[in-house]
């Protein structure tokens, strides 16, 4: 069996999920024998070349930046997977990591967004045709929107500093696909996300492999109800035009079915999953301070909820004062939320670190207490499943993929700041609770693996390359 | 002869109404929830089965007989939304064939945390039942029959002739629950023990569709009864009351089994029905059965398990009996019936982690969505109590 996978994001150029789950999902297809070509766009803007610099990587994960040379073999770990990576310079579709300390420089550069946003359109006009182009065998295809809906372009408003046009890139990437899927053998294409599925649709096309969709989110989980039409139509017609779509969740199978008029016979759960580290789990740390940290972690948007974290910090703080609540991430909401915390006048309980990646991950979980992920809207959510690996106790909000499965957590309705703010108040005051739910959530953390997600991802690409 | 000795559990805990760290309101129960459940079960086991048993009563001419304990708890809700069914319960009294039990009135853990709270308790309760059915309890069973030697030592010191207990394997060994025994620290008080696969094949899996006995006729089980003889006395059917009508609900036909389950037994001629005071005083202690350490009828595990099994419980039973002195002493009669209410083993049964991941058997009536959202709860009302014990 060999995959044609075409993916947007791989460790350590990431912004968010979806390449910590490529990873992990390709890592264990290897294992379980299946071959990978992952196509990869050379995702490097000027800013994650930075960070990348500074921060020190693991394998399989410290292989260089890729400098000029169209492909790279991993090492070791992946002996079955090959990346490709595609010559296209493009920006986070999910929001630049930048750090905070940038965001004063944001402030400037909003003034440059209205003709960053002319630049934007008129891409646009020229990317309609290419999808046009490529959408010419679907005949479901609703007609593309001609404008862009004011403020609510899936790269997200304010300070996001993106040099090119994402739909652009995304079909120059789409073309390069297509040539270099020529010169490959295999039997399966598999896409993660809309960005890729032009892609896949223009392989398939001129390839007539099977295609399987992998929806690690969706427009709406994006941007709410307003979603850009644009991004929805390609999402719709690579749904319609995959033999099968794989959807993170029971939740993201529901929008898919009902939002996207998906077949449901057709729509595939597959859970996303966690590497715990080689002996199992995570050493508790002995550390204790006198304060308690309780952790944001995680994209910066109005898709995260981060100021619904605040409020009920704001919350707890008037019941407790030996608490902490650490942000991190980075996102378009960033200077929101740093000037909503000197409204609330909690500024001095609050830390936002940045954007964190690698051991600073692995750092800021082992020091937290309490990890709350109040997310508006969240297809699956890895990130819970990461600071349970680390010992870490987890409040989830039940608009979340993840929420179907665990059990040994606190859930939370992401608007009910008062019930988020009760929990988080229980947990830093009843040491019974922090270690109930840090022990039996290491029972939780079993009924994910990568294993297992691999295989079943594997028998649907034995049944569709044998046209079931 | 074989003698059945029926016995059913009537309770119902004061669930608690959601309370949130920030809430400062000393009204901690859900009224609303509470009666809403009183009312359906009412409905479907308990006026139907106490109409039951009294026409069996009545046309068995006084040979149908069975024991009940209810507590404290429920009995206030019925005096507060339906005292029909506390009318019920007492025209079985007046038939002089129904014998009622002294438990804890709280149906509390209190023996293992304060032995002053138990016995308080324990007299509230028999207190109770003589106001109540005219007879002051003989008869003694511990919540959820939890049970140990010490228990059956504080129990006979109270002047009860009998306590009950679960048969468990490895209590019993290779004896047979079917025999009256006593324990070894005492003098004369006796113990009867569950017959828990007679009991459980009424009220676990009679409605079982894929149990190989399914359907299971009142011929076949009067048979298992019948086969007691000559090799013990009793057959000691110890259920709660709710498997009729709720947990067997009515079209599992267990009413009809049951309607006809007495005439089955005593159609030989040589079973017949028994309540517990009367068995002691027909059959002899045949040995001791020696229990030191804490058993109980839940769960396969047949220990405190269910109550005590993580932290957070035995946190929370901890907590609230170490606030024993501060809100006895308070004598605010409101806040130390609150504080005992609060005691109820169901509150630390919703914390329970043990099968929650397999979304198991610990569901019924369970107000909570996890274990650990009964605990917060459970947590944020105890401040409440402190702070009313400490007012200062």
């Amino acid at each position: 069996m060999r995959v044609f996978m075409l993916g947007w994001e791989f460790p350590p150029f990431i912004s968010g999920g979806l390449g910590t789950a490529c990873y992990g999902l390709t890592r264990s297809l290897d294992e379980a024998g299946v071959d990978v070509c992952f196509v990869l766009p050379t995702a490097v803007t000027p800013e994650q070349r930075g960070a990348v610099e500074h921060v020190q990587l693991r394998s399989p994960a410290d292989v260089r930046v890729p400098g000029g040379e169209d492909e790279a073999r991993w090492p070791e770990a992946f002996e079955h997977v090959e990346f490709r990576k595609l010559d296209a310079v493009i920006p986070s579709p999910y929001g630049s990591p930048d750090m905070p300390q940038q965001d004063v420089e944001a402030v400037r550069r909003q003034q440059r967004r209205v003709a960053a946003k002319h630049r934007v359109r008129k891409a646009l006009d020229a990317t309609r045709k290419a999808t046009r182009r490529v959408h010419s065998q679907s005949t479901e295809l609703p007609e593309p929107a001609m404008t862009l809906p004011e403020g609510s372009f899936v790269l997200g408003g304010a300070g996001v500093n993106y040099d090119g046009d994402l739909m652009g890139q995304i079909h120059r990437y789409a073309r390069l696909a297509v040539e270099l899927a020529l010169c490959e053998d295999f039997d399966v294409i598999h896409a993660h996300d809309w960005m890729t599925f032009p892609a896949a649709m223009a392989v398939a096309g001129a390839t007539g492999k099977p295609l399987v969709i992998h929806v690690h989110s969706t427009e709406f989980d994006r941007s709410g109800e307003n979603i850009n039409q644009q991004v929805y139509d390609v999402e719709r017609a690579g749904m319609h035009a995959a033999t099968r779509v794989i959807a993170v969740s029971h939740l993201t199978r529901n929008i898919i079915v009902h939002r996207y008029g998906v077949d449901p016979d057709r729509v595939a759960v597959v859970y996303n999953a966690v590497d715990l580290p080689e002996n199992g789990s995570y050493e508790l740390t002995p550390i204790r301070r006198d304060e308690t940290i309780v952790l944001f972690l995680g994209r910066i948007t109005m898709q995260k909820g981060p100021e619904y974290f605040l409020q009920a910090a704001r919350k707890v703080i008037e019941k407790v004062d030996k608490v902490r609540f650490v942000v991190a991430g980075s996102g378009d909401m960033v200077q929101r939320c740093i000037r909503l915390a000197a409204d609330l006048r909690i500024g001095r309980y609050v830390t936002f670190t940045g954007f964190l990646r690698g051991q600073d991950v692995d750092r800021i979980f082992s020091m937290a207490d309490l990890y709350v992920m109040p997310s508006v809207s969240e297809p699956f959510g890895i990130a819970p499943l990461e600071a349970m690996s680390h010992n870490v106790p987890v409040i989830i909000s039940r608009q979340s993929g993840v929420s179907e499965v665990l059990t040994h957590v606190l859930k939370v309705d992401f608007w009910d700041t008062d019930e988020m703010a009760n929990k988080i108040l229980a947990v830093i005051r009843h040491k019974p609770l922090h270690r109930t739910l840090r022990d039996h959530g290491q029972i939780d953390l079993k009924k994910f693996s990568w294993r297992d997600s691999a295989c079943k991802v594997r028998d649907i690409y034995a049944r569709v390359a044998t046209g079931h | 002869m074989a003698s059945v000795v029926f016995y059913f559990q009537v309770h119902q805990p004061f669930r608690l109404r959601r309370y949130s760290v920030f809430d400062t309101g000393t009204n901690y129960f859900d009224d609303r929830k509470n009666e809403e459940i009183l009312r359906k079960v009412a409905g479907k086991c308990y006026l139907p089965s106490n109409r039951l048993m009294l026409e069996l009563i009545e046309a068995h001419e006084g040979r149908f007989r069975i024991s009940y304990a209810v507590t404290g708890t429920i009995i206030e809700q019925c005096r507060q939304w339906m005292p029909e069914v506390l009318d019920s319960f007492k025209a079985l009294a007046d038939t002089g064939c129904v014998e009622f039990f002294a438990e804890t009135y709280y149906h509390s853990l209190s023996f293992l945390y304060s032995r002053e709270e138990f016995i308080a308790q324990t007299q509230k309760h028999s207190d109770l039942m003589k106001e109540l059915f005219g007879q002051r309890p003989k008869v003694f069973r511990n919540t959820e029959l939890t049970y140990n030697n010490d228990v059956a030592k504080v129990v006979e010191d109270m002047g009860f002739d009998a306590i009950l207990s679960e048969g468990a394997d490895y209590v019993l060994g290779y004896r047979s629950p079917n025999f009256i025994y006593n324990p070894p620290n005492c003098g004369s008080l006796r113990m009867l023990l569950k017959n828990y696969r007679l009991s459980d094949d009424i009220a676990f899996r009679f409605g079982n569709r894929a149990w190989k006995e399914w359907p299971l006729t009142t011929e076949t089980f009067a048979g298992w009864v019948d086969r007691i003889n000559g090799n013990g006395y009793v057959c000691n059917l110890f259920m709660d009351y709710e498997t009729f009508g709720e947990h067997q609900w009515a079209d599992t036909g267990i009413f009809e089994f049951m309607r006809s389950l007495p005439g089955a037994i005593m159609a030989n001629g040589k079973n017949d029905f028994l309540t517990v005071s009367q068995a002691i005083e027909r059959y002899p202690s045949v040995g001791e059965v020696d229990v030191p350490h804490m058993i109980s009828w839940a769960d396969t595990e047949r220990d405190l398990s269910a109550w005590l099994g993580n932290s957070m419980q035995s946190n929370a039973l901890h907590d609230v009996y170490a606030l024993a002195a501060e809100v006895l002493d308070s004598e605010d009669a409101d806040l130390i019936h609150d504080w005992r209410k609060l005691q109820t083993s169901d509150h630390f049964y919703y914390m329970c982690t043990k099968y929650f991941a397999d979304g198991d058997v610990h569901k019924y009536f369970n107000p909570y969505e996890s274990p650990y959202d009964a605990y917060i709860n459970y947590m944020n009302i105890l401040d409440s109590i402190r702070r009313r014990a400490r007012p200062d």
